[in-house]
């Protein structure tokens, strides 16, 4: 029964990873819905949410509650300043300005951490102690119920928002076109505004309940960030709760890649699907039709 | 390429040719045979998105693959270098011509994180492949290219290896622009649905270019791999495929010289900064923004008067 204990173990840790990765590839979706555009910065907003929370735990004798409120904080005003400078004086850039400009923002984002905080991998503490707790035959990390909690709690803050507010459902309309929506009423530029401010708070968060199982250093963004695309390809882009199934796809995928096959190439099976996807369905396993726009 | 164009390619290549006389100091004429390797990518990767309006943020892995198979022919099989640089070639231009089809379906977004997928596959192929690239400790030992009793071990000899190998690439990326195919590549890059209307069979085009592209990369790979005689997988990674595609956005889009100034200027720039370590990474990202937000022509847009269509 040994393998059994096994597998559940590598099935749990898979959740709590794919959790992960699709509260990353939501932020992706988020953005790409209000502008069209695939942010590569994405995941230095991650990385930040794990650092900040390090440092401000360091400099500051706080609760780490407050320490956490005040990284997501910092990165949600970050990114309201890179949309502002960066994104937002551009008009009708094509995709490939946008990317190289993106690009630039995350080696800016990450060479500035870099600088700041040097390049040593940092600890941080876990919620709520590190003692396992058994679960049948496996034992799972109260970490892990952390990250699994806050991802349901972030998908019904996401439906409440999306739903059931005028600006959450401002932001659908923009999504589905922003012209219509503009003479509708509706200041798409404030909804841009407010979808990088979403995404990049969301973004640390992700980066923020990892950091205690993984460690943080500021070069963690570039694979947090496109293990988080590829799961939000994997949901067709489009959806916030196909982003997190792909990540979920994704997560296990690679721990039982891992666990199985060999842990060096665990990195590896996330590109690997992101290719097969691109190549047979670009459309996501759950999304529909064509993705051009011309 | 017309009488004038040749005339500023000639000059400009025996100023090239003509600066070891100027940097006796060995150590910038080391720094000059990486200019020669880095403007061989940068023309490379303007091909495919100078040209043809389509990113690649794999190339740095390609460059890679180049130097891994010169290397490891060299080393485990003893095949003559040239011969090495020759398969190494072939089999990278082949292995990108099959991934270029379908990769090139893909458009904007998804070409870039496809290219950087595939980029990163291969960069964990470097470190993980142990028993073949000596994993992330690197690869030592690879001997240097020879031509009869000339050996390429000294800088001197290398400059002019790496040259000329450059000036060739150029040359050929110069006669492309002003020919049928440069054309095409330039519609596409405008608008692909209007090129193809016009007849020009954009996919299989793509997939040429970036062949081409890849063999170039190639080459320049074989060349770093026999004039360092040693690689190791931290010069392949992604961090190295932005340098390319910086240094290709600085010169200018579309731009062969402003490829060399592009390659010249970040191969150069570190050196400078040495004093701040490590900087170099963030004045890549600030360059990349405010040329592309300020002037996205780059450098040959501050020099040429002439603009490009409307």
């Amino acid at each position: 029964m040994e393998w059994i204990a096994q597998i559940s173990q590598y099935l749990l840790s898979g959740l709590a990873n794919g959790s992960i990765y699709g509260l990353i590839g939501f932020g992706f979706t988020i953005i790409y819905n209000a502008t069209g555009i695939i942010n590569f910065a994405q995941g230095e907003f991650v990385m930040l949410g794990g650092m900040l929370t390090v440092f401000l735990l360091q400099l500051f004798p706080l609760p780490l509650v407050l320490c956490i409120g005040m990284a997501i904080g910092t990165t949600l005003i970050i990114g309201i300043l890179f949309e502002r400078l960066a994104i937002h004086p551009l008009k009708n850039a094509s995709p490939i300005t946008m990317v190289i400009i993106t690009i630039g923002a995350s080696i800016l984002m990450r060479g500035l951490a870099m600088i700041l905080w040097g390049k040593d991998t940092h600890p941080l503490p876990p919620f709520s102690g590190d003692e396992a707790l058994a679960l049948g035959k496996a034992t799972i990390m109260p970490q892990h119920l952390w990250i699994l909690g806050l991802t349901v709690l972030i998908l019904i803050l996401n439906r409440l928002f999306f739903h059931h507010t005028i600006y959450g459902k401002a932001m659908r309309a923009c999504s589905v076109n922003p012209r219509a929506a503009s003479l509708a009423g509706i200041n798409v530029k404030t909804m841009v505004l407010l979808s990088f401010a979403i995404s990049a708070a969301l973004g640390a968060l992700a980066g923020i309940i990892i950091a205690p199982l993984t460690m943080t250093s500021y070069d963690v963004g570039i694979m947090l960030g496109l293990k988080g695309f590829c799961a939000a390809i994997i949901g067709g882009m489009g959806s916030g709760m196909g982003a997190l199934l792909g990540g979920i796809i994704l997560g296990l995928l690679e721990s039982l890649g891992a666990g199985l096959v060999s842990a060096g190439y665990k990195d590896a099976i996330a590109f690997v699907v992101l290719l097969v996807i691109l190549f047979l369905r670009p459309g996501g396993l759950m999304g529909k039709g064509e993705m051009e726009r011309v | 390429m017309g009488k004038r164009n040749f005339l500023i390619f000639a000059v400009f290549s025996l100023c090239i040719l003509a600066l070891p006389l100027l940097l006796r100091e060995s150590y910038l004429l080391h720094v000059f045979v990486f200019i020669g390797i880095n403007t061989m990518l940068a023309v490379a990767l303007n091909l495919l998105l100078g040209y043809a309006g389509q990113i690649s943020l794999g190339h740095g892995a390609l460059f890679g693959l180049g130097a891994y198979l010169s290397a490891i022919l060299t080393t485990k099989y003893a095949i003559n270098p040239w011969m090495a640089m020759v398969i190494a070639g072939t089999i990278v231009s082949s292995l990108s011509f099959l991934i270029g089809f379908p990769i090139l379906k893909l458009k904007g977004h998804y070409l870039a994180m496809a290219t950087l997928g595939f980029g990163i596959i291969l960069y964990i192929l470097f470190n993980e492949t142990v028993e073949w690239t000596g994993g992330p400790s690197g690869l030592p030992g690879i001997p240097c290219l020879k031509i009869g009793n000339l050996a390429f071990d000294h800088d001197l000899a290398n400059f002019y290896l790496v040259w000329i190998f450059a000036l060739v690439t150029m040359m050929g990326s110069l006669n492309l622009n002003h020919s049928r195919i440069g054309r095409a590549l330039r519609a596409i890059s405008d608008s692909e649905v209007a090129a193809r209307i016009l007849g020009v069979e954009a996919w299989p085009l793509k997939v040429k270019i970036f062949t081409v592209s890849a063999f170039i990369s190639s080459l320049a790979g074989s060349l770093y791999a026999h004039t360092m005689t040693f690689i190791a997988p931290a010069s392949f990674g992604f961090n190295f495929s932005v340098e390319i595609l910086t240094m290709v956005v600085v010169g200018g889009l579309g731009s062969v010289y402003g490829s060399f100034w592009g390659a010249a200027i970040l191969t150069l720039l570190p050196e400078w900064l040495r004093v701040f370590q490590d900087l170099d990474i963030i004045i890549y990202g600030i360059l990349l923004i405010l040329i592309m937000m300020f002037m996205p022509q780059g450098l040959a847009g501050l020099l040429s008067v002439k603009k490009r269509g409307p």
